[in-house]
């Protein structure tokens, strides 16, 4: 059963790929922070991409994401090229990706919680606030913010904007997750909840009608992800090191792992 | 004998500065600020350009999203701004409109009361002074909440969630600001005719209220009307670019966010200016 599904998973097609990809920093486009990646991302996986900090972790994201182009390399989204994609079709390719930004998501502060988990449906589906509510309903629960519904975000600490951050990347109900360093500065608990709620999303959430979500995490710090994630990889001095599965990492001689996994 | 020296030879003025060497860095420092220029110039009017086009192509798109932020951000600038410029127009009608009509009156002049309040209040300092108020209550805050969603990254959220920032932050800022500074204008025109004639009436001037507006009413055509709507509407269009342009342009620090409301002040002013001067060109030719 097992080995079928494995399969299956080997015969998908990607659902994001990049090739020969060589990522500039978004602020110095000059200065060239990854090069040469090859990477396929298919439907059910769930990554975890260590780097240490300035290792170009947010803009391999950002371009995974298709809103930064690399400097090299061709980007796909959904089999598509996305460097010569009209951009209305590339709007929507994007829309099926969900990002969490870092360091408390980006929000719009002046919003409440409720008001930024509705705006993408809102503005892609033209629908009022209350023909939005039952959707931001269900993941404002998954999320644990009901009770923060009509509080603006800008009065939320970290953790929680972090997880407003979550319901509003999945609102659109996205095939892929991309999740900039979301455990970073969390409590243990908090940490849990985020690991815990990542798990259900992959396996298949209600909210998400019950359909595998493609998860692709990075961090600083691969210790949480080791039991939770299933492929892993890193940035490390401008190149893409992939370490494979957990076997794969338990087994890994990347002299740079012992750093991430180092007490 | 003592041998005679020449006379100095005199060069006119001009070849007499151009004769003296320039410094480099003053050289290098105008070539700077002209190449600036025409750089913000390239910019704004290609934001301007962005922006006219996304207002034609998806004035409709996201209807229930965006119209109401236009209506919002005419109750910010035309609303709220109402009984500030109720005061304006009722400064501006005692001190120059009412101060004028009486010189006229006791000129002799009378006849051009009318002639003259149009040209000067609902010409000329009506919608100009109605865009300057505007410019320092709204623009500049503009410039400042846009500069700050761009630095915390708002923006670039923005654009994750597939929602184009011109789109939704622009457009209905420039709509917005054009509806509000037409609606001004027309209140400060009214205020300032009316309290122009207060006084009058306070100085004992003869003039009947019916001679007084009927000058007023004969000096207007129909052309004022629509000029006065186009030139508001320019004047809307031009602030509010300008400040969205220095808000979102570049991606700001904190400490950048005050020299940059300061350009857009100066570069709003300019370019409200260079229109106006545009708009007394029509007039002339018509």
């Amino acid at each position: 059963m097992n080995l079928a599904a494995n399969n299956d998973a080997v015969v998908s097609p990607p659902l994001i790929e990049l090739s020969g990809v060589s990522i500039a920093a978004a602020q110095e486009p000059g200065v060239a922070l990854v090069e040469q990646v090859n990477w396929r991302l298919r439907a059910g996986e769930y990554w975890a991409v260590g780097g240490l900090q300035w290792s170009g972790k947010s803009d391999w994201l950002t371009t995974v994401a298709g809103l930064q182009q690399p400097s090299a390399g061709v980007h796909f989204l959904f089999g598509q090229e996305t460097a010569t994609l009209p951009q209305p079709e590339l709007v929507a390719a994007r829309l099926r990706v969900g990002l969490v930004f870092e360091n408390g998501g980006r929000l719009f502060t002046q919003m409440t919680v409720e008001e930024n988990v509705a705006l993408p449906l809102r503005y892609h589906r033209n629908c009022s606030p209350e023909e939005a509510r039952e959707a931001v309903a269900g993941l404002l629960e998954l999320t644990g913010l009901t009770a923060f519904a009509s509080q603006v975000t800008g009065q939320l600490n970290r953790s929680w904007r972090q997880r407003v951050a979550l319901a509003r990347a999945l609102v659109l109900q996205p095939e892929v997750l991309l999740l900039d360093n979301p455990l970073t500065g969390l409590d243990p608990r908090q940490m849990r909840w985020w690991l815990d709620t990542l798990d259900a999303l992959n396996a298949g959430h209600p909210s998400l009608a019950h359909r595998p979500l493609a998860l692709v995490a990075t961090t600083d710090d691969l210790r949480p992800w080791q039991a939770r994630a299933r492929q892993f990889a890193l940035l490390q001095g401008r190149r893409w090191v992939p370490l494979g599965d957990r076997a794969g990492l338990a087994a890994s001689g990347e002299t740079a792992l012992h750093e991430f996994l180092a007490v | 004998m003592e041998k005679e020296s020449a006379p100095p030879i005199k060069l006119p003025l001009l070849q007499g500065v151009l004769a003296v060497p320039l410094p480099q860095s003053y050289l290098n420092f105008v070539g700077r600020q002209i190449f600036h220029f025409l750089q913000t110039i390239q910019g704004v009017g290609s934001f301007a350009l962005i922006t006219l086009g996304v207002t034609l192509t998806k004035f409709n798109v996201a209807w229930r999203v965006t119209h109401p932020l236009i209506r919002a951000q005419v109750d910010r600038a035309g609303m709220r701004l109402l009984p500030g410029i109720a005061f304006f127009g009722l400064v501006l009608g005692l001190v120059i409109v009412g101060q004028t009509v009486s010189l006229l009156q006791k000129v002799g002049a009378e006849q051009y009361a009318g002639t003259v309040m149009v040209t000067v209040l609902i010409r000329e300092l009506g919608p100009l002074a109605t865009a300057l108020v505007v410019l320092a209550r709204v623009g500049t805050a503009i410039v400042i909440e846009l500069g700050l969603s761009r630095a915390q990254g708002e923006v670039e959220a923005l654009e994750a969630l597939g929602i184009d920032p011109v789109h939704y932050l622009v457009m209905p800022r420039v709509i917005g600001l054009a509806a509000a500074i037409f609606s001004l204008t027309v209140y400060l025109i009214l205020v300032a005719v009316f309290s122009g004639y207060l006084f009058v009436f306070l100085q004992d001037v003869p003039l009947l209220p019916g001679d007084y507006f009927g000058q007023i009413a004969s000096a207007l055509a129909w052309e004022d009307f629509v000029l006065l709507g186009l030139k508001t509407a320019t004047f809307g269009a031009i602030i509010a670019t300008v400040t969205c342009y220095q808000g979102l342009a570049q991606r700001l620090r904190l400490e950048d966010v005050s020299e940059a409301t300061t350009r857009a002040v100066a570069q709003s002013v300019a370019g409200c200016v260079l229109a106006d001067a545009l708009f007394i060109l029509v007039y002339l030719l018509r």
